[in-house]
Parts: C-alpha cells; structure tokens; sequence
C-alpha cells in the first residue's frame, strides 16, 4: 500500500469488484461440474438417439450383434457387464471384509499402516497393467490349473454344473470377474475400514463388558452398526466394476454372445466400445455403441447416485450419536 | 501464489516450446485402417523417414476404422482389404487402388505340431469355425493327416473381433466353398461367429492363438512369418496340399485382370491354379478424389516410392508387390482423378 | 455352558484367522502383480528406452515418445482440470456452505467421480474430435482434465473445509474481503492438502487409456505438436501387449512397469505429504 492515499470510498469499490470477480469465477466453475454431467448425457442422447428411434425396447432385449445386417442389440453386453461385476463383487466382499476386519480389529497397531498402504496401492495400480497381467500370468494359469478343476469337479453337478461347462479357454467372463474383484478390492476394504472405525467405543465396550467374543462384537455390534456404510461402499465399488474398460478388455473374449457357462468368452458394454467404436462403419453402428455408452452411463449413475445417497445418510447418523 | 504462478509460467513455457519447435518440420501423413498390409508399410515408413525425413503414422485400426476415418476426413488415406464397391466409392467420393497382395493363413497352437504339418481343407476350415468340429482329433482332420498325431484336444477358435478385411477375405473363401457357411455366417468384415475367442486385429488373433492352446486363428502370413508361429497347408481348389508362400500368392495373383476391373475391385480368393493359395487378397489404399488435405500429394509420393523401390522389402516379408503395369495403371488414375482443392495433384513423372 | 463358550471361542478363532488369510490374499495378489511387472519389465528398462521412439516390429527402439506424449497431456489435463476443481471447491466450502446447490452440485461431483472414463472419452470425441475433424494431443488433454476434475473437488474441498474458521473470522476482522481470505489465508493454509490432492489427480489420469483411445490416438512418431495425434503410454501399452511381436510386447511390459512405479511413489508422496502437514496443522488452531 503507498504512503500517498487512495481515496477510501474508491479502495471500498475495487474491493468489491474483485469479490464479485472472484465470487463469479467460483460460482461458474461449481456450476461447470453440473453443466458437464447434463453436457455428457446430452451428447450421449443426441450421439445414441438414431439407434434408440431405430430399436426402440428391442436394443435392450435383443441378443443379436451384427454389423453386417445392422442389428444392434444390447443385451449380450449388458449380460456380460452385470455377469462380470456380479462374480467381481461375491468374490471381493467377502475378502475386503477379512481385511477390514483385520485391519481393524487383529493387526498388530504398528502394522496397520503399512498393510493398510499396501491395499490402498493396489487401488494405484493403472488398470491397464491388471489388463495385461490377467491376460499373460493369470489367464494361462487359469486355462491350465483352475478351470479344468473346476469343469472335472463342479461340471457334473445338477444346477450349478451348468455354469462351469466347455472348453477351458482361459479367458472369458469368469476371468474378467475375478480381475474385477482384484481391482475393486481396495475401494470396498478403505470404505468398510473407515465405516468400522467409526464404530462408537461405547458400543463395543458394552458387548465386551456382556462376555462376547472379538468376532461377535465384529459380526453382532459393529457390521450391523456399519450397514449403510457397506452397502454404500459394495455398490461404489460395483459402480467401479460396472465401468471399468482396460482391464477387461483385454481378458472377457470379445464375443457377443449368451453363454450359459461362466467358462465362456462374453463381452462388456465398455469392452464393446473400446474394441469396436474406432472402426464403427455407418451412422446406425456407431449410433448402437454410443446408445451402449449411454446405458452404461444411466446404470452406473444409479447405482453411484443410490451409493452416495446411501453414505450421506450414514454421515447424517452419525452426527447425531 | 507466487509459487505457484512460476510453476504454471515454466511448464507452459515447455508445453509451448514443444508445441512450437516441430511446426518448423512437416506435419506426418496420416493414415489408418487395415491391420493386414501393417507389418510392410511400417517397414516402409521407418525407411522412408530415413531416407526423406518424412514420417508416415500409420495406425492399424482395422478396414473398418480405415474407411470410417477416411470418410470423415480425420486422416489423409485409409486403407482396407475389403475393397470398397464402384456404387460406394462414387457415393463417398473416394478413389481406391491396390497396393501390396499378401495371403491370409490359418494358424493352430496345437502340442507337438510343427508348422506346416497340418493340413487342412475349405470345406473342414468351415466346419470348425461353425463349431461342428470341436476337437482335434475328430475323424474329419484325421482324414487329412493320417500320419499326424493329433491329441484330444478341445478346439478354441479364434476370430477378428474388429471389422476387418482380413475377415472378409477369410469368409468369403469360406463362404465359397461351403454353402452352409455362406447360409449361416455369410462374408463381411465383421459376422457373427458361433463359436469362439474375438481377438483385435492381426496382431490380436496372432497373440491369443500363441496364448490359447489348441487354438486355430487366421491372420496375414507376414505375421506368421515374423514371429515362427505354426501355420498349416490348404487344400487348394485344384486338390493340391498348398504351403503358403510368396510363390503360392503369386500364382493365385497371376490371373487378376486389374485393367478391366471397375475401381480395381478384385477378389483373389479361390483362383485356379494348381499352385494358388486359395486365401490371396490385396489390401487397398482410399483417398478422396478432391481432398481437401494438403498432405496428399506427400502420401501419394510415399505410395510411389513404396511401389517402386519398396518390393524387396515386401518381397522379405512374403507379400506381393504389385506388377509394373497395374503401377502404371494405378498412376495414371491419380493423374485423372485426384485433386487437391480442384488442382490436379500428381503429375507424370 | 463351558462347550457354548468353547464352540464361541473356536469360531471366534476361526474367523479372524480367516480374516487374517483374506489379508495375506490381498497382499499376495499385489506382490504377484508387481513382481510380474519387474521380472518381465525391468530388463526392457535400458537407456533406449527413454531415448528412441517406437520401432516398427522387430526393430529396436525405446519409448520416448510416448513418455513425452503422456506428461505433456497429463500435465495439460492437470492444468485444465485442477484449477477449475480448487475454484469449484472454494465455492462449495467458503461461498455455498449450507446452501442447497452446494449439496446438489457435491452429489453430481461425486456421480462425475465414479462415471466410466470411456464416456468421457466418447465425450470428448463427438465434441472436439469430430468438431476438429481429426485426433490430437489437445482433444486427448481435455478428456484427462475432465477426469481431474471431479477427483480435485473432492480432495479439495475437503481439505478446504478443513481450515478452522477462527482463521477465516480473524481475517474477516482485519476487514479483508472473502476473496482476500481465501487467497492470503485459506489457500496458503491448505497448501499441502491441495498438493495432495493435485498429486492423487496425476495419479489417476497417469494410468487412464480408454479416454485416450478416441482422442489422441497414438503416433508412431516423434510428435509434439499438440494439434496432431501424439503417442502415450496407455495407448502403446495397449497395442503392444496385444502383438505377436517379441519386441513390441517387452516395450509394453517396461511401460507398465514405469507407469505403475510413477503412480506408485505419487501415491505414497502424496500420503507423506498429508501425514506430515496434517501434523502440522493442529498447529495452528
């Protein structure tokens, strides 16, 4: 500030105008995130809309892919897609709770963080290199070693036999499952860690002073104190799985087609569009893969849009205790 | 903030000189599409940059993406292996023409069988990848090797997940000598298969064969070539057991009447010839007729050179140049129908 | 009543020995993945490779261009996304508090958050890609900047909130303007979680291919100009891993290697800078 004044009334009026400069430039790009979602759905409806006018319902329903006839159904990548995160999550949860649990409860104080810190880099991990190491380490494992198990000992069975029938290629959607779960492992472990944590002391301290064990506190006091929180981690992290593209791309087999048998090459919604959108020949076709992108995009909102509402209802909770 | 202020001074003072120094060369040309004539024209463009500077970025997409970037112009020529019809290429604009001639093989990762031992025949190559035939030791491939000691293997077809012209190649040799294949799968860049692993491009179905065992795969022979992979001999329409081989596209090449071929639109599959390979095509190069990017006359300089000083390098990787006189033919046609803006782009020389 | 509490002390044992076994699961399946990475990649790791440029098949190169293709968009990407972020951070935690937007606009962040970066890309590509008419590094930086985005909201918010308000009301009290605030006390105050945050970002877009795939493509070439398609090293990853070519696919593992080890050591700086600031923090109050 100079000696020689500048007038206060003028000092106030430039002050103000950078506040509001400032204010605007702030408020603009709060209301940006809103323009880009409202931007991303309506470029994903007006890019889809010419496959959506086209099929109507049927895009949904139809399991016919072909570019050659341009009929484009959705309904063999949706089945891979929900396939594909279904078998990620049955295999991640029941691990990602372990861990929580071990994390939380058994460990040792001084190991905590660094077994912590080594989960969370597994969340670090570029999906692409889950991609490559599913398709050179673990595919030939599973074609030579699990999957001929799995045939010799569950094939035969009368239900679930079905399920694990034909030829062990060693990818497929049983594969892209099982890299799924690596990948969203974290993401559930770090939610339900945190949520678990939160568990108030006078809580547990009550069920110990009541003679339960450590795993009934765990299992009998703490999860159900924590329900919303899981569940709100297990659908992000199926938000995840739901959407991701590189590592599945690589080792789901890229075949539009519903299989009965999870030994099965399948394809994805997002596999679909990294594999074919480059070569996409004709408004209808690349209309089909961006209607894909579409659908996509609405499932993943929902199931996000009801994680989140789900967490924020666990945060208002929680202030009250 | 004023940390931060230098911070954002300095790296865009990088961002912009590394944006700036390489304006001073000329941009590449640009080009993408089939996966198939790739491993030549990336030998030619690495010695063509080292000769004349100029780069060529050749993306191999797959035919598909080759004609659908080349029709919205995001590139200066695509490239196919399925040559667009004279209705198509009038109805886009486009100008097409044949640069090289290879041959599409199938490939087996089989325990114990070394390249070239199996041999196979249309009709059983169609038979498998409509997933009638699915183990190696069915009657049908023991009929064709009777010496050969094939295991009880599951069959794992591989295919082009992409739309690509080496598929439509394959498939319309199949659809050919199979008319049940011709009903159920028919011949296009991209069909629906049955049966079977997609893998992207050449170099995917290549990569799952090697990795899948007891896998059969089909892909351009220069890729074979490249990496040892085990290929297997075709029973030609003449009868002959065929081992692919420049000489075996060559003679399947030697009957292609490029003269009176509308828009050089050829098929080479099948050809009489009792040392043809029956599964021969040519890949082709498109650009539009009056192209509004200024790199055409650099590419069209590129596509000369690789025609007359390129062959022995697409001779080493077993393909086929083209003749000299369809050269001239090719030539003439960019003489009369290719324009830069209006003005005519390629003198004679 | 000795059995009952027996059969609960056993499964008790039971279980958390379980619990322990699904941590060791975890930690093997990382050590498997980072051992894979370096006994295939860390041979490829030779001078070549930061100073040649992608060869064509069976001939020797490095990875050059491809590394210099992903600073410079990431960098880019950052510098679309991040300031953008703070801004919108700001808003949410000095100027919305409370405010109904602001909870409407947290949620839609965090919707952005979670949504598949291939849209993104799908995004990118029908507004600027084929607005362009062709692929190019710039087209690739927006589609990694609208990926940073949301994730610098969030970070940046939260340490933004952080700030005890008693350092807002003194300065309020000296008679600064709220943008006076912010910018000589709040920022400042927050720098390292904003670090934090900034790095987390890198971290994310480091390793991102599906939004790259359809707007910048990949070059063969040496290329820096943003206006052309430039190479990087998901893009090249992606295309190597899956030849057949020996050469190609040990380049591919080297990228890999590299990319997961930059990641990796943004990851943990990122954790260090927090713990130590955050230490620092209760400083002030």
């Amino acid at each position: 500030m100079s000696a020689v004044t500048i007038p206060y009334k003028v000092q106030l009026r430039r002050a103000a105008r950078s506040e509001r400069i400032f204010r605007l430039f702030a408020t603009t790009a709060a209301l940006l995130v809103l323009a880009l979602l409202a931007g991303v759905l309506l470029a994903l409806l007006y890019g889809g809309w010419p496959a959506l006018k086209t099929f109507r319902f049927g895009f949904l329903t139809n399991t016919i892919w072909n570019p050659v006839t341009e009929q484009f159904g959705a309904f063999a990548a949706l089945y891979g897609t929900v396939i594909t995160s279904l078998i990620a999550m049955i295999l991640a949860v029941p691990v990602a709770f372990g861990i929580a649990v071990f994390l939380t409860e058994t460990c040792p104080l001084w190991l905590r963080t660094p077994i912590g810190t080594c989960i969370e880099l597994l969340a670090a991990v570029p999906s692409i290199v889950f991609g490559i190491w599913g398709l050179f380490v673990l595919a030939p494992v599973l074609q030579h070693s699990v999957q001929p198990w799995l045939i010799a000992v569950l094939g035969d069975l009368p239900v679930i036999g079905k399920l694990f029938r034909g030829p062990p290629f060693g990818i497929g959607l049983l594969t892209a499952g099982f890299v799924l779960a690596v990948m969203v492992l974290p993401f559930i472990t770090s939610v339900m860690r945190e949520v678990f944590l939160s568990t108030p002391r006078s809580l547990k301290e009550a069920a110990y002073g009541l003679g339960a064990t450590q795993w009934e506190v765990v299992w009998d006091v703490v999860l159900p104190n924590a329900r919303a929180g899981v569940v709100g981690g297990i659908m992000l992290g199926l938000g995840r799985a739901l959407g991701e593209t590189m590592a599945v791309t690589f080792v789901v087999g890229n075949a539009h087609r519903i299989s009965g048998s999870l030994l099965a090459p399948g394809t994805t919604i997002s596999a679909s569009i990294a594999n074919e959108f480059t070569e996409a020949v004709g408004k209808l076709y690349t209309s089909s893969l961006i209607a894909l992108g579409l659908l996509l995009f609405v499932l993943t909102f929902i199931i996000i849009a009801a994680a989140r509402l789900l967490l924020l209802r666990l945060e208002a909770r929680g202030a009250h205790i | 903030m004023h940390r931060i202020s230098r911070l954002t001074a300095a790296f865009s003072a990088v961002a912009l000189i590394g944006a700036w120094v390489p304006q001073t060369i000329a941009d590449d040309i640009s080009g993408a599409g089939a996966t198939f004539p790739y491993p030549v024209y990336a030998k030619w463009a690495e010695a063509y940059k080292q000769q004349t500077g100029i780069g060529l970025n050749y993306q191999s997409i797959g035919s598909g993406g080759g004609i659908k970037q080349i029709e919205a112009s995001t590139v200066t020529f695509g490239a196919s292996d399925k040559p667009l019809e004279p209705a198509d290429l009038k109805q886009n604009g486009l100008v097409q023409w044949p640069q090289i001639i290879g041959g599409v093989v199938p490939v087996v990762n089989i325990p114990g069988i070394k390249p070239g031992e199996l041999v196979l025949d249309g009709t059983t190559l169609a038979s498998i990848y409509m997933g009638e035939i699915s183990r190696w030791n069915d009657p049908a491939i023991k009929k064709l090797n009777p010496s050969l000691n094939l295991p009880k293997l599951d069959i794992a077809t591989v295919y082009r997940s992409d739309g690509s012209g080496t598929n439509f190649l394959f498939t319309n040799y199949l659809s050919q000598v199979s008319p049940n294949f011709s009903k159920t799968i028919g011949a296009n860049a991209s069909v629906q298969w049955p049966v079977g692993i997609g893998a992207k491009g050449n170099e995917g179905v290549a990569n799952q064969t090697a990795q899948t065992g007891g896998a059969i795969g089909y892909v351009e022979y220069a890729y074979v070539k490249q990496t040892g992979m085990t290929y297997a001999k075709l029973i030609n329409r003449e009868g002959k057991a065929v081992t692919p081989e420049a000489k075996a596209f060559q003679a399947a090449a030697a009957n292609a009447d490029w003269a009176r071929a509308e828009g050089y639109y050829l098929i080479l599959t099948n050809q009489p010839g009792a040392g043809s390979w029956p599964i021969t095509g040519a890949s082709f190069i498109l650009v539009h007729a009056d192209s509004k990017d200024t790199n055409t006359a650099a590419a069209l300089k590129f596509f000369d050179w690789a025609y007359t000083q390129g062959q022995s390098m697409a001779e080493g990787l077993d393909y086929v140049p083209i003749p000299a006189p369809v050269v001239k033919l090719v030539e003439k046609s960019w003489q009369d129908s290719l324009t830069v803006d209006g003005k005519p782009v390629w003198l004679a020389k | 009543m000795t059995g009952n509490l027996r059969r609960r002390r056993i499964t008790a044992a039971v279980a958390l020995g379980a619990s322990g076994l699904a941590t060791l699961l975890g930690l093997a399946t990382l050590a498997a993945i980072l051992w894979t990475l370096f006994s295939r990649g860390f041979a490829g790791v030779t001078l070549s490779v930061f100073t040649q440029t992608t060869p064509a098949p069976g001939s020797s190169g490095g990875l050059i261009n491809a590394i210099y293709g992903s600073v410079v968009m990431t960098l880019l990407g950052l510098a679309i996304g991040a300031p953008i972020g703070i801004l919108a951070a700001t808003y949410l935690s000095e100027y919305g508090r409370g405010k109904r937007l602001s909870t409407v606009i947290r949620f839609i962040n965090d919707v952005l958050l979670s949504a598949p970066s291939i849209v993104i890309g799908l995004f990118v590509y029908t507004l600027v890609v084929l607005q362009m008419g062709h692929f190019s590094a710039i087209a690739g930086a927006i589609s990694l900047g609208i990926i940073v985005l949301p994730v610098t909201v969030r970070t940046a918010e939260d340490m933004l909130r952080l700030i005890p308000s008693s350092l807002r009301q003194a300065s309020a009290g000296l008679g600064a303007q709220p943008w006076r605030t912010i910018t000589s006390v709040v920022y400042p105050a927050a720098r390292s979680g904003l670090l934090t945050g900034v790095l987390l970002a890198l971290a994310r877009i480091s390793g991102e291919t599906a939004p790259l795939l359809f707007t910048a493509l990949n070059n063969q070439f040496w290329n820096a100009n943003l206006n052309q398609p430039m190479a990087n090293l998901p893009v090249v990853i992606f295309q190597f891993a899956t030849s057949p070519y020996k050469n190609w696919q040990s380049l591919a593992w080297t990228g890999a290697l590299l990319i997961t080890l930059f990641v990796l050591v943004l990851s943990i700086l990122a954790r260090l800078i927090s713990n130590f600031f955050s230490a620092g923090q209760s400083r002030i109050e």
